[in-house]
């Protein structure tokens, strides 16, 4: 799957929960981005954070990611 | 097994709560008050004569043949158009009764063929029948005198019936259901007097505004309308009701056979989804059941260019299981996944999701519902708690004002659109919301108060506009959303509708629709009584389709709308299953029931009935699995009754994926376009070869009862559970039944439902469990599933799909009344005959400025692919939008479609493809190189003969 894709739909979602506060738009992103992307999306999602800090990450997408990114490393080592 | 003959009471049936009783011929009845004295004969076990009567239409009284004698009056009235009273006394069988009937029966058959040995009602002729109940034995009148025999030429026209005005008694049965059932009024009695005949509108019916729902010929008395296959097969022996699997309303239907063999699909009047009516699809579009092209063997090939080699069952099961397990040990538990079919049964669907999870290990499992209706379930699971429509059909008779959004009904689900227009007659106001003038803005004694005529891509500034004018002209029923939805949500949404840029005024640059007009929707919705939205991919279909479809959730709690009869968010569901492939746990997220596969306890719950370790974590949807095997890492896919090479979007990229797969298993009836990348086919079986449910777009789970035995050998269910033992994962069912009852054990909203309840109650909706043991037809009555009701904040974006010098028109897609998504089905009966291309509507203005005449050959592109087909020019279309279908494999109008998608659900935003339109003469490249693929990828080896 293109990171590209994977950046546009990140976006998309933080599209949509940007009309909330700052708070509320990066959970709503990271929960949504946590239920529904399959671990292989959110590793390449992950990946693409690790080798470019994100680039092409709205900011409220950014954030989301940089959760993701640490609760499953988390959940990886604690497995 | 006997054919089933429902009950006719000659007239409709009266709701009242006042009683009355009357005495007919010596016994005391009692029915509803409003009740004719002939349905109450009825109901008491008598048989009135009766020619122009049958239940299904409005009294006629024209036929003078269902006469009575009522104690205290004059004369011998019609029983049909008198009412019943209290203490009346009715005799209908008298001497002076017997009589006149005989004497009327006269008159009839004197200007009869009397050809009953050779006509094809024999057996089934209710001027037969009668001439019987009145005990005829001669006609006196001189047969030499003038009549009809030769009136009038037979016409053929129709694919499906035959009209004979020979054979015509003029009881206006067939225009009255035209009038009344349908709502098309095609049918009119041109003449007078002596010459008066039924008349398609002075043309021929294939040439008329005839919709061939059928209804004329189902209310025909005689054989003057009849079908074509009962023409040619004789009269049915025996019948089995079944529901039809087409379209999302569900229709009942009985399937009347000789043997084996279907004669004719009759509407059955006890269903509950249809009350007998169908529509052109679901009567008479059945025979690609039986057609030449339906594959009966398994068959396997090592690479796509290979011919196709038939081979055992064993053979092909052991081969595709192989292949599975060699792909999961080559390149992970995570690269296989299956895609279920909303055109199989829930029990199949189930077995198929249950295969993946427990079979493949993992939860790579989605369903076609991702490419149409699964914002639906985001967007109404986020705002009410359910992802599924609130109400049942019947709601619609209480409906005041009808809001129809991206919604085509009388061409997509046209038994229901009959139920829709009747209720408009009968005064419901109406508001559509589509960019195309679709026919219930202007059809046959319906008008729209309201069309919104937005640009497609813009339905969210439209929602957001109604919501402002709701919220700014005070019109919020302040009171249910106190006691009914979340304060803090609902403060949040209304300051954020009531902003300017929200209006009416600031959003009518998206929208292109004045804002005095929205402003007098959005006041009749909000204040017209109870209202009610019906919509659909229309609304879906977008990049912000969960968006909308939480922006008309939003309104409807807003204004109350939501909890009763005559209210609702209503989903006209595509497909005959969508609702229950989603309900079933299709999802790769989902167990059935909507429950997440990380809820531990849900996952725990399904570990302990499965006897495996479920994955927590979600697998791939569509989308995602074609990108992740062009990327690699998804490389085998079993595919139940879904044709993604033709119907997503893209198909560029869906071929692609296919490619890169090591291995393709599709399971289908026919050799689809998805089967041309395929390694594997097993023959599938139709919905007359299987037992098991469909649910509808109501929640109605309905019997689908085995008319004939599968051709390949195998109903559905029973292959894929041959496809999980082989891969090592038992299962062990004997029946469906048994299926369904693993799904109600393990699913609350199912927790009541069985083959034995559902044949109880006719038909179930869900939930149905212990706190509503015999359904419920109505959500969120005394509260929504999640609690409150949750407001959700709705900003417009406009989708990255956008217009310019080099593509300045807008494509939308859909699909018309004759034809039926992919057209595998459809393409393989006579509906040809209305449709035998894909065509591109676009508005006269945009035709003229490219030169473009009605017929004329264009080039259709847009950024990702183009195509080629023939221009009609229809101001059913704005300036600057235009339109076409899907339903012809040769057109490959997804091959235009962009990957855009559904922000929450990557459901794909068909409706908005920017795109240019030319003159052209020659077929697109891709039509060009995807006719010589088919050609090299659709053999099948030929056999040695022994």
């Amino acid at each position: 799957m293109t990171t590209q894709r994977l950046v546009h739909m990140a976006n998309q979602v933080a599209g949509f929960f940007s009309s909330y506060s700052e708070g509320e738009a990066i959970d709503g992103t990271f929960t949504h981005l946590r239920s529904f992307w399959d671990p292989r999306m959110r590793r390449e999602i992950e990946a693409h954070l690790a080798k470019t800090g994100g680039a092409g990450l709205t900011p409220i997408a950014l954030a989301a990611v940089k959760r993701l990114a640490e609760k499953d490393t988390a959940a990886q080592k604690s497995a | 097994m006997s054919l089933i003959k429902e009950t006719d009471f000659g007239t409709p049936a009266r709701e009242s709560d006042v009683t009355v009783t009357l005495t007919i011929d010596g016994m005391a009845v009692t029915v509803p008050a409003g009740t004719s004295v002939m349905a109450a004969a009825m109901q008491a076990g008598t048989k009135i004569p009766k020619l122009c009567a049958t239940d299904m239409l409005e009294p006629f009284g024209s036929c003078r043949l269902c006469l009575v004698e009522i104690d205290g009056r004059r004369g011998t009235p019609a029983s049909c158009t008198t009412l019943v009273e209290a203490g009346m006394v009715v005799h209908t069988q008298t001497e002076r009764l017997a009589k006149l009937r005989k004497g009327v029966m006269e008159l009839y058959i004197s200007d009869h063929p009397l050809d009953c040995l050779t006509c094809a009602a024999n057996g089934d002729c209710e001027l037969q029948d009668m001439a019987g109940a009145v005990g005829l034995r001669e006609v006196r009148y001189d047969k030499g005198g003038e009549n009809h025999f030769d009136c009038a030429e037979r016409d053929q026209s129709n694919p499906y019936f035959d009209y004979d005005p020979a054979k015509c008694i003029v009881c206006n049965r067939c225009v009255r259901a035209c009038e009344e059932v349908q709502g098309t009024f095609a049918l009119t009695i041109l003449g007078r007097g002596f010459d008066s005949r039924v008349s398609p509108g002075g043309t021929d019916f294939l040439s008329s505004e005839c919709v061939s729902c059928g209804a004329c010929v189902q209310a025909c008395p005689t054989a003057t309308l009849v079908e074509k296959s009962v023409v040619a097969m004789g009269q049915p022996e025996h019948s089995k009701v079944t529901t039809c699997a087409y379209c999302g309303v569900g229709c009942s239907f009985k399937a009347e056979m000789q043997g084996d063999r279907l004669v004719r699909m009759v509407p059955y009047k006890d269903g509950k989804a249809n009350e007998g009516h169908s529509c052109v699809k679901g009567r008479f579009a059945y025979g690609y059941a039986t057609h030449k092209d339906r594959i009966t063997s398994p068959m396997i090939r090592e690479r796509i260019t290979d011919p196709w080699r038939e081979v055992s069952w064993d053979e092909a099961i052991a081969h595709a299981a192989s292949e599975i397990k060699r792909i999961q040990a080559k390149y992970g538990r995570e690269s296989v996944g299956a895609i279920t079919s909303s055109r199989c049964t829930n029990e199949e669907v189930f077995l198929v999701q249950k295969l993946v999870r427990a079979g493949f290990g993992n939860n790579n499992v989605d369903t076609c519902a991702r490419v149409c209706h699964s914002p639906t379930g985001y967007g109404l699971k986020t705002t009410f708690g359910t992802s599924a429509g609130t109400q049942d059909f019947d709601s619609v008779e209480d409906v005041d004002v009808m809001v129809v959004i991206g919604a085509n009904p009388t061409d997509a689900h046209p038994v229901f659109a009959s139920r829709m227009k009747r209720r408009l007659r009968e005064g419901a106001r109406l508001i559509v919301v589509d960019p195309r003038r679709i026919e219930l803005v202007k059809t046959a004694h319906v008008a729209a108060d309201h069309h919104l005529q937005l640009l497609p891509g813009t339905n969210v500034a439209m929602i957001n506009a109604i919501a402002h004018t709701i919220v700014t002209e005070g019109l919020v029923n302040e009171a249910y959303v106190a006691e009914r939805c979340e304060p803090e949500d609902f403060k949040r949404w209304r300051d954020f509708v009531s902003q300017p840029e929200n209006s009416p005024e600031a959003t009518e640059k998206y929208t292109g629709v004045p804002a005095a007009e929205v402003r007098a929707a959005a006041r009749l919705y909000a204040t017209g009584g109870n209202a009610a939205i019906y919509y659909g991919l229309g609304v879906t279909e977008h990049s912000q389709g969960s968006t909308m479809v939480m922006g008309m959730a939003n309104i409807a709690m807003a204004t109350g709308n939501i909890g009763r009869r005559g209210v609702g968010v209503n989903p006209l569901r595509g497909q005959n299953n969508v609702q229950g492939s989603c309900d079933m746990g299709s999802f790769p997220h989902e167990f059935s029931g909507y429950r997440h596969v990380s809820d531990d306890t849900v996952r725990h719950l399904f570990e302990g009935a499965w006897g495996v370790t479920l994955d927590a974590e979600p697998g791939l949807r569509i989308p995602n699995m074609l990108d992740s095997a062009v990327e690699g890492s998804f490389k085998g896919i079993y595919i139940q009754g879904e044709d993604i090479a033709q119907s997503d979007p893209n198909i560029k990229h869906v071929t692609d994926g296919l490619k890169a797969m090591e291995c393709v298993v599709v399971h289908d009836i026919f050799l689809n376009e998805t089967a041309n990348f395929a390694h594997v086919f097993l023959p599938g079986a139709s919905f007359l070869e299987k037992d098991g449910t469909f649910t509808n777009a109501e929640r109605r789970i309905s019997m689908v009862n085995k008319a004939m035995p599968p051709l390949a050998g195998y109903a559905d269910w029973e292959v894929t559970m041959m496809l999980s033992n082989a891969l090592g994962y038992r299962m062990d069912y004997k029946h469906p039944s048994e299926i369904m009852d693993e799904i109600a054990r393990l699913t609350p909203t199912f927790k009541g439902v069985s083959f034995d309840r559902i044949r109880e109650l006719g038909s179930v909706q869900w939930p149905c469990n212990d706190a509503a043991p015999e359904g419920t037809p109505i959500m969120h009555e005394k509260g929504f599933v999640r609690g409150k009701g949750k407001f959700m904040i709705t900003a417009f974006v406009p989708t990255d799909e956008r217009t310019g010098p080099r593509f300045p028109l807008i494509l939308t897609t859909g699909r018309i009344l004759s034809q039926y998504n992919v057209g595998a089905q459809t393409r393989r009966t006579e509906n040809g005959a209305w449709h035998p291309e894909d065509v591109l509507e676009i508005h006269p203005h945009d035709a003229e400025n490219r030169g473009i005449r009605e017929g004329d050959l264009v080039s259709l592109a847009s950024r990702v692919g183009d195509t080629t087909l023939r221009a009609r020019i229809s101001e059913r279309m704005q300036p600057g939008v235009v339109y076409t279908t899907f339903h012809h494999v040769g057109t490959g109008a997804n091959v235009v479609t962009t990957e855009y998608s559904d922000w929450a659900t990557n459901c794909p935003e068909y409706k908005v493809t920017a795109v240019e339109v030319r003159l052209s003469n020659q077929q697109s490249e891709w039509q060009r190189s995807y006719e010589e693929l088919r050609e090299a990828t659709r053999k099948i080896a030929t056999t040695a003969a022994e």
